[in-house]
């Protein structure tokens, strides 16, 4: 039966499903352990967000909390990963990656390559994603395009609580490390989520929008605004059609590049820093690939080159809205292809 | 005297998800006269377009919803009556039907489907309606109890209709063991035990056709009648390119151009059709239940089911419904059938006959219920 759950208890479902059926499967991470069921204070927590709630009453030992260690945990859990378990590791905010940031890039992701095939690192890292919750320049980047950056990383950015449950299990059976992405935005998010088990394959994007004049791309919380200036924008007759990423690596080049082929529009909305980013990724591989097919520059929705800011005023300014986004795709709209004179005589 | 003479033609539900539907255009213009037969009104639902049957012979008085309105289910579209009746009494029962659609709305959400253990296994199965012998719907490959949203709540007026999810699809349990027809009959017979059915009406759509067959055939004192829809088994040709992309397909894109061959209208093919079936697809054990049961009927692009010798030997009534331009099953097999099955070739309609010609097929096997 499918019914309504938020994006929180989707993640918290597909963790449970997963220990159940996988007995290798183990959580790592800060104030993970506790949740419903488990002695006094403990009931409270599940993790910053309370994710994992319940699972330690169910799991037991298989939920492993600890101390404000990440290098520590993450490097266990990479070692842990290499000798055959599926840890799942909770490193709260994507801000914290720096600080174990070898252990992830110079060795789970080079694990596989450096020993010719024969070593694996089944490892997913969740972590918190995204601005708007005023946590200010520490705890509200959005990261994703570091990660993406790394050969031999994955990486997962899902928008809906139906995507956050299947992308998950299938990070999980995965055997490659993952990055999954967890925008904090989209906690309480309600959607329809099957109860069963199910998996959605990884570098396959959604066409959650169709539409023939602009195609918009988009990832995480993103989605959501670019559906509601396409709702703005099907008003003054403009069609969009929005493409949900849903994981930077492997990317889906070709239903990108598909629809803008038919569209001849494209607008990247990135809640990220707009150097080196998905909004350049993309803006690049279709200027490279798609090139004949476009009919007007490609436009990007971005977050300014700074930091996220602590003033509310100024966050708000920083982040993407419907508005730019409106605007961005008038723009392709409006745009006129240089024109021939008409021939003389 | 006037009142009792005046019907309401009412937006139908076709499916459990329908709430409202869109008044398309009007087959009959006000002032025509209608049997109780005679389509009235186009309607289009996010899933597909049908007709509307009036519900009562006279003269339609007023079109109450003009194309392009939504309209609630079990809502007012129009207003059937004998000429005499005055246009007060029509105004009359327009306001007070408008005040009733919404609480027969409420009453007919309230069915779910229901789910039971088998062997090891649940099978969900839906049931619509009171009144026996009992009605069984068998979807096909790949489908469930919802491809039945045209025909599953109209039938049930006066009979109980059942429909379910075969082993490896809808909601059932995904383990299908070794897929074969045989073991598909089983569920079913195990699942007429269980609900206690002992006569019953079957109704198979495509390789829920075959089942019916052996299901009868092995349960013939208990099967009232036997109505097979575009049914496998009954000759070699089938579109193996189907087969094989609803088996393997993982993405929109490949599987829509498969399930347009569905339909004869390829617009019938909704962005959430193609939604639903990915979503199923995407489920634990889907796949492996879905490649066992196909190796077991299509070997090398050909079926290899044949229930034309069980046919042959059934004793109860057997209706045999085709669409004209089915292209996954060409209708061709519905030739050379013993004397004693009736067939109807429907024109204009594909694999999915019961959906896009119900109407005509809810009608036939009313016919041969009687």
């Amino acid at each position: 039966m499918s019914r309504e759950i938020t994006f929180r208890q989707a993640i918290n479902e597909a963790l449970d499903l997963e220990m159940a059926r996988d007995p290798n499967v183990i959580l790592i991470g800060e104030d993970i352990a506790g949740g419903q069921g488990a002695d006094g204070a403990m009931d409270a927590w599940g993790g910053v967000r309370g994710v994992t709630k319940g699972l330690y009453g169910k799991y037991g030992d298989r939920v492993i909390d600890t101390p404000i260690s990440e290098s520590a945990f993450v490097g266990a859990a990479i070692g842990a990963a290499t000798a055959g378990d599926r840890p799942v590791v909770e490193l709260m905010f994507n801000d914290f990656l720096g600080v174990c940031f070898d252990q992830i890039y110079n060795q789970a992701a080079k694990f596989r390559y450096m020993f010719g095939g024969k070593a694996q690192t089944p490892l997913v890292i969740r972590t918190i994603i995204g601005s708007g919750m005023r946590a200010a320049a520490q705890h509200s980047q959005s990261l994703y395009s570091i990660f993406t950056h790394i050969p031999g990383l994955k990486c997962v950015v899902p928008s809906t609580p139906y995507d956050a449950k299947g992308l998950l299990i299938e990070s999980i059976r995965d055997n490659d490390p993952v990055i999954f992405c967890e925008h904090k935005g989209l906690y309480d998010m309600q959607g329809d989520v099957p109860e069963d088990s199910y998996s959605i394959p990884l570098g396959e994007a959604e066409v959650v929008r169709d539409g023939e004049d602009a195609t918009i791309v988009t990832l995480a919380e993103m989605v959501h605004v670019a559906n509601q200036a396409s709702d703005q924008l099907a008003k003054e007759g403009v069609e969009c059609e929005v493409i949900d990423l849903r994981t930077t690596s492997p990317l889906d080049e070709e239903t990108v590049l598909e629809s803008v082929e038919s569209t001849g529009r494209l607008v990247v909305i990135d809640e990220a820093n707009p150097r080196c980013s998905m909004a350049t990724d993309i803006s690049a591989m279709v200027a490279q690939k798609g090139f004949t097919s476009l009919r007007a520059p490609i436009q990007m929705v971005t977050a300014p080159h700074t930091p996220v800011p602590f003033s509310g005023v100024l966050e708000d300014l920083y982040k993407p809205n419907v508005d730019r986004v409106a605007t961005a795709v008038r723009q392709v709209m409006e745009y006129q292809l240089w024109q021939a004179p008409a021939s003389k005589g | 005297m006037a009142g009792t003479c005046i019907e309401g033609v009412r937006m139908p539900k076709w499916g459990m998800s329908m709430t409202h539907g869109k008044v398309v255009q009007w087959l009959v213009s006000e002032g025509e006269l209608v049997s109780s037969e005679t389509d009235v009104v186009e309607i289009e639902t996010e899933k597909i377009t049908g007709a509307v049957a009036a519900p009562a012979a006279g003269v339609l008085r007023r079109h109450v919803a003009p194309p392009g309105d939504e309209i609630p289910v079990g809502g007012l579209l129009a207003v059937i009556a004998d000429a005499e009746t005055s246009d007060e009494a029509i105004d009359v029962f327009a306001e007070q039907a408008a005040d009733q659609g919404p609480e027969e709305q409420g009453e007919s959400q309230t069915a779910a489907p229901e789910t039971i253990e088998l062997g090891g296994r649940s099978i969900r199965y839906l049931k619509r309606g009171e009144g026996l012998p009992a009605v069984v719907l068998i979807h096909g490959f790949g489908g469930n109890l919802n491809n039945w949203l045209f025909n599953h709540e109209l039938l049930a007026t006066g009979r109980t209709v059942y429909a379910l999810d075969l082993p490896g699809h809808g909601q059932s349990s995904k383990d299908v063991s070794d897929g074969s027809l045989a073991m598909l009959v089983q569920c079913v017979l195990d699942w007429l035990d269980a609900v206690g059915l002992t006569e019953v009406h079957l109704v198979g759509h495509s390789l829920g056709g075959a089942i019916a067959v052996d299901t009868a055939y092995r349960a013939a004192d208990r099967v009232k009648s036997c109505t097979l829809l575009a049914s496998a088994g009954l000759g070699v040709e089938i579109d193996n390119e189907f087969i094989e992309t609803l088996v393997q397909a993982s993405r929109r894109k490949q599987l829509k151009p498969q399930l347009e061959k569905l339909f004869n209208d390829p617009e019938q093919v909704t962005r959430q059709l193609v939604e639903e079936l990915l979503k199923f697809k995407r489920m634990d054990g889907v796949q492996s239940a879905l490649h066992a049961i196909a190796e077991q009927f299509v070997v090398d692009g050909r079926q290899v089911i044949n229930i034309r010798d069980q046919l042959q030997q059934l004793a109860m009534p057997t209706l045999v419904l085709w669409g004209q331009e089915d292209q996954i099953i060409p209708a061709t097999h519905a030739q050379s059938l013993p004397d004693s099955v009736t067939v109807k070739v429907l024109p204009g309609c594909g694999h999915m006959v019961h959906m896009e010609a119900f109407s005509d097929v809810n009608r036939a096997m009313e016919q041969l219920w009687k």
